[in-house]
């Protein structure tokens, strides 16, 4: 099974790289973003999805200070 | 008196914290690959880049098994110091309260910070003058303190916070000014800046770090505290 995972700075924590690129922007001529958040990408095969959680927790997030959001894709190549 | 200092890929600091601790008592490195400590009578995880710092800084080397020797030497009450990347390590491994963030400002910042001295004296501060100022140099770009406002309260009630950056100090965001925490029990410290590399004023602009080193070494010896 592929899967992925979303890890993102929780909210109400300051994100500085999100801070910067969110400044960068309009600099570009893109006026119209805010809110911006730069998080990590994590994609895998996984034998068994129900140990995706269990990882998360343990090591591809660290729960204190981000959030993951995992995503089940189509079966493997 | 035995100092075990742990080297994982990506160390750099490791000779100096070698050397700090000679200053005090004999000491050895330990590759993150052993699982024995050697008989040490504290261990120090010094700073550097373990593992590249992939994924987030301390994530992986915290899963090392000289890091599982050293947690179950903490849990036995054996004192550990964690340096920097240490300090990132023992966060990871919760052995300490809170996380390091990358630098409010995003920059690798190295500087000589001053640090105040915060609390009763403890295993890793009682050779210091309580609310004196130490002058040592820190290193790093993800440095930024952070725990949630209810921990942050809990510890600062409990007397864990024994190191803030002196007021115009705090280059990198940590909440509450805080440089270095203890554990509940007081075994185990952890701080961003570097006292291995201020043990002598010809290179260290200061000799203040020896007193955190000197102040393991009365803990072990049972001198004051």
């Amino acid at each position: 099974m592929r899967a992925r995972v979303l890890i993102r700075p929780k909210a109400g924590i300051l994100d500085p790289q999100g801070v910067a690129v969110e400044r960068a922007l309009p600099a570009l001529g893109f006026a119209g973003a805010a809110n911006v958040h730069v998080g990590r990408l994590v994609e895998l095969d996984v034998e068994d999805p129900s140990e995706l959680q269990p990882m998360c927790e343990k090591l591809l997030a660290n729960p204190l200070v981000e959030d993951y959001e995992i995503q089940l894709l189509d079966a493997g190549p | 008196m035995k100092f075990a200092v742990l080297q994982f890929p990506g160390s750099c600091d490791e000779l100096d914290a070698l050397h700090a601790a000679r200053r005090v008592g004999d000491s050895e490195l330990i590759w993150h690959r052993e699982r024995d400590l050697r008989g040490a009578d504290a261990v120090i995880v010094p700073g550097g880049f373990s593992y590249g710092d992939y994924l987030r800084a301390g994530a992986i080397a915290r899963f090392s098994p000289a890091m599982e020797s050293v947690i179950a030497f903490a849990n036995d009450g054996g004192l550990v110091l964690g340096i920097c990347n240490g300090f990132q390590v023992l966060c990871e491994a919760h052995l300490l309260p809170g996380a390091l963030l990358p630098n409010a400002n995003l920059r690798f910042t190295f500087r000589q910070v001053a640090l105040d001295v915060v609390g009763p004296p403890g295993a890793f501060t009682g050779a210091c003058v309580p609310g004196e100022r130490l002058s040592i140099p820190a290193k790093h770009a993800w440095g930024r303190y952070y725990a949630p406002e209810e921990t942050l309260d809990a510890i600062e009630d409990s007397g864990q916070v024994l190191l803030r950056y002196a007021p115009g100090e705090n280059f990198n965001g940590s909440l509450r000014d805080i440089a270095g925490v203890r554990n509940e029990a007081g075994n185990v410290f952890g701080l961003m800046p570097h006292p291995e590399h201020a043990v002598d004023e010809l290179t260290g602009g200061s000799s203040d770090g020896l007193r955190i080193f000197e102040s393991m070494r009365m803990t072990l010896e049972g001198v004051g505290a």
